[in-house]
């Protein structure tokens, strides 16, 4: 009897000892899940703040308009390329592929337009919080800075993602009332794997933005600057590119080894571009008769079965590219984050 | 009294400028505490470091005990901190505004539509619920950002500049906000700014913030008593003519230090301005005297406002300042 009473003394004080450290430990507890639902609203009300926007609606408009084209040039492309051909297999992949030649295909659309797409709804995000002085005001209630962040870009990736992934489905039910060829289930997996790697490549520009935002306090100066690197990448590096191998290039009577040294070089310096690394993917993913990215001997060929890549393999071909662009998206993301929780945030500085 | 806010040997450094220098700063519970200097003097870079939005070079800072580089997020549910030049969402109502911010603060949908309505109408902008804040006046915008740093129900609100850009009966009725809040929600408010009058007018206690430090703190009273060390009470009277008479009964009266006397236009007539410093306040014997002497208009024993108070301790830092380029 009295050592039940002893237990019974031991289970209190033991109670009274843990009570505090449960009460911290719930308050912790309410204050995550509280940050949690401020996290969801700051969430909601960017998405709704976008969908408002003037610009996203010329951005989509701009963007429909070009898909509709590429459709149109893709079925002319595959009426005039007739049913004879021996390219029957994965028919339904070209209509994302091919083109008449007079407007670019739809993954051209999306490798040119989607960079715009996620510098339009990055530019701003931070820059113009911080001049209206509205930033000064919303850090000052119980969110967790980065929250902040996480929020503004989720928000627009999720919005990226939706109009992507509504793009490629209507470019498909198009295809499908035009065409009257169905996609097998190879063929559906492929293009909504390129539809994701289209938003994970969006979301680096998104990224890039946003960190650009972080940096300059002039919305201005973070959207020209973002737009630079754009057409760097689009536009003058493949010239870089062009200049850099006419000066390296090997002999012609060279060993294979150094045609080979040289071709490896090439492709390493192209694929620094985040526009290359998209072109990668996507040709890999669409057109599955791709059977490798960088060079083959003659060796390597002969004997080969002329046979597309099964899923699997495509995939593993272009893992490291895919690695890199996330990779590339992490570093953005880490270096505004960085930024971002040090500066000191004052009413419009 | 319950401290609410401490600063202990708070500094703030920047490349080569310190902004805030050893400052040491205690705010009770329920009072409403007025931080008044110059602009740049740091009052807003004290405010960051309270609620953890800037890092501090070194010292201690604890707001309602807790420490805001470890517990920011709680110490900001229960701060509410209006910027000075308040910044809102132009394209969105006032309303929307409000119902943002609460919800931020974990406030359920219907509960913040609520409240926010309650506050709206609180500080007189229940008409302008519905309208974009981009068309709202500046006065407007200080009382949306009053009912914004309310919504929280926070136990002390800090007001950086509240009265900036606001017309005096804007400002009026602003500032009988504030106190009434203090007075019937027990908030601690800590207000900033570079209005004497108005801080004058509501608040408890007053920090004098010079160049990152505070050279006074306590209520009028006390740092008017502080600037007049050499304890001379200066007596002022108005009076129709000096006679010879009245000059003498003055000078052998043993608490008078000085006289100034300067005669002054009184409508069509002259009359005289005295200004007499005592040891001892001794305006019953004065008026006596000048009331059998001459004709009195006017006697009053001068008190220091908060106006001498700012000018003294301003210049006496400039001069101080000065001085130390000299060398």
């Amino acid at each position: 009897m009295k050592q039940l009473l002893k237990l019974n003394e031991a289970r209190t004080s033991l109670k009274q000892w843990l009570q505090p450290i449960r009460k911290s430990e719930r308050s912790d507890r309410m204050q995550l899940s509280a940050s949690k639902a401020a996290f969801r609203v700051m969430v909601q009300k960017e998405f709704s703040d976008h969908i408002r926007s003037w610009r996203f609606a010329i951005l989509l408009a701009i963007i429909v308009l070009a898909c509709i084209g590429s459709i149109y040039s893709a079925i002319t492309a595959l009426q005039a390329q007739g049913s004879g051909s021996s390219a029957n297999s994965f028919l339904f992949l070209k209509i994302f592929t091919l083109s008449d030649g007079t407007i670019p295909q739809f993954t051209q659309f999306v490798a040119f337009l989607g960079p715009l797409m996620g510098i339009a709804l990055g530019f701003d995000t931070v820059n113009t919080e911080r001049s209206k002085g509205t930033l000064s005001r919303l850090i000052s209630q119980p969110i967790y800075r980065d929250d902040f962040l996480k929020a503004k870009f989720t928000a627009s990736l999720l919005l990226v993602s939706i109009v992507i992934f509504s793009l490629g489905f209507l470019v498909m039910g198009l295809g499908l009332i035009v065409i009257g060829f169905p996609p097998t289930p190879e063929e559906f997996i492929r293009v909504l794997l390129f539809l994701l790697m289209a938003v994970v490549y969006v979301g680096f520009w998104l990224n890039l933005s946003i960190l650009l935002s972080v940096r300059f306090k002039q919305a201005a100066t973070s959207a020209l600057f973002a737009i630079a690197i754009w057409i760097f990448f689009t536009v003058f590096y493949s010239i870089i590119i062009n200049l850099v191998s006419n000066a390296i290039l090997p002999d012609q009577n060279g060993t294979t080894e150094e045609i080979m040294r040289y071709y490896n070089q090439m492709d390493l310096l192209s694929r620094i571009s985040p526009a290359e690394l998209f072109g990668d993917i996507t040709t890999t993913l669409l057109m599955p008769n791709v059977r490798s990215l960088g060079v083959l001997t003659m060796e390597q060929v002969t004997l080969a079965l002329e046979s597309p890549l099964a899923l699997g393999q495509s995939i593993l071909l272009v893992w490291p590219q895919l690695t890199a662009l996330v990779a590339l998206t992490v570093i953005c993301f880490g270096l505004s984050y960085y930024w971002f929780m040090r500066q000191e945030i004052r009413a419009r500085s | 009294m319950e401290p609410v806010i401490e600063l202990t040997r708070l500094s703030k450094k920047y490349d080569h400028y310190t902004a805030v220098n050893q400052l040491d700063l205690t705010i009770y519970r329920g009072e409403v505490f007025g931080l008044l200097g110059p602009n740049g003097a740091g009052k807003t870079t004290t405010i960051l470091m309270m609620l953890g939005l800037t890092e501090r070079t070194s010292g201690d800072v604890k707001v309602l005990g807790l420490d805001p580089n470890q517990h920011a997020i709680t110490i900001k549910s229960k701060v509410g901190y209006m910027p000075d030049d308040i910044g809102f969402y132009d394209d969105r109502s006032a309303i929307d505004n409000l119902i943002y911010t609460a919800r931020l603060n974990g406030i359920k949908e219907k509960e913040a539509r609520m409240q926010a309505e309650q506050l709206l109408h609180r500080v007189g902008l229940a008409d302008a619920a519905t309208k974009k804040v981009s068309s709202f006046s500046r006065g407007m915008r200080q009382r949306l950002g009053l009912a914004d740093v309310l919504i929280k129900q926070p136990e002390i609100i800090i007001l950086d500049e509240p009265t900036l850009g606001i017309d005096p009966e804007g400002v009026r009725e602003l500032l009988e906000l504030i106190s009434q809040l203090s007075k019937e929600e027990g908030i601690t408010v800590l207000l900033c700014s570079h209005h004497l009058h108005q801080v004058q007018q509501v608040c408890d206690r007053v920090g004098l913030f010079v160049k990152g430090e505070l050279v006074a703190c306590g209520n009028i009273h006390q740092l008017s008593q502080a600037i007049n060390q050499d304890s001379l009470t200066t007596i002022e009277l108005e009076i129709k003519h000096y006679p010879a008479s009245l000059q003498a009964a003055l000078q052998e009266l043993e608490q008078v230090a000085s006289i100034q006397a300067q005669s002054q236009p009184n409508g069509e007539e002259m009359m005289t301005a005295l200004s007499i410093s005592c040891t001892e306040d001794i305006t019953p014997v004065i008026a006596k005297l000048a009331a059998e002497h001459t004709e009195l208009y006017m006697i009053r024993r001068k008190g220091y406002g908060l106006d001498d108070i700012y000018h003294q301790y301003f210049e006496g830092g400039e001069t101080r300042e000065t001085a130390l380029k000299a060398k």
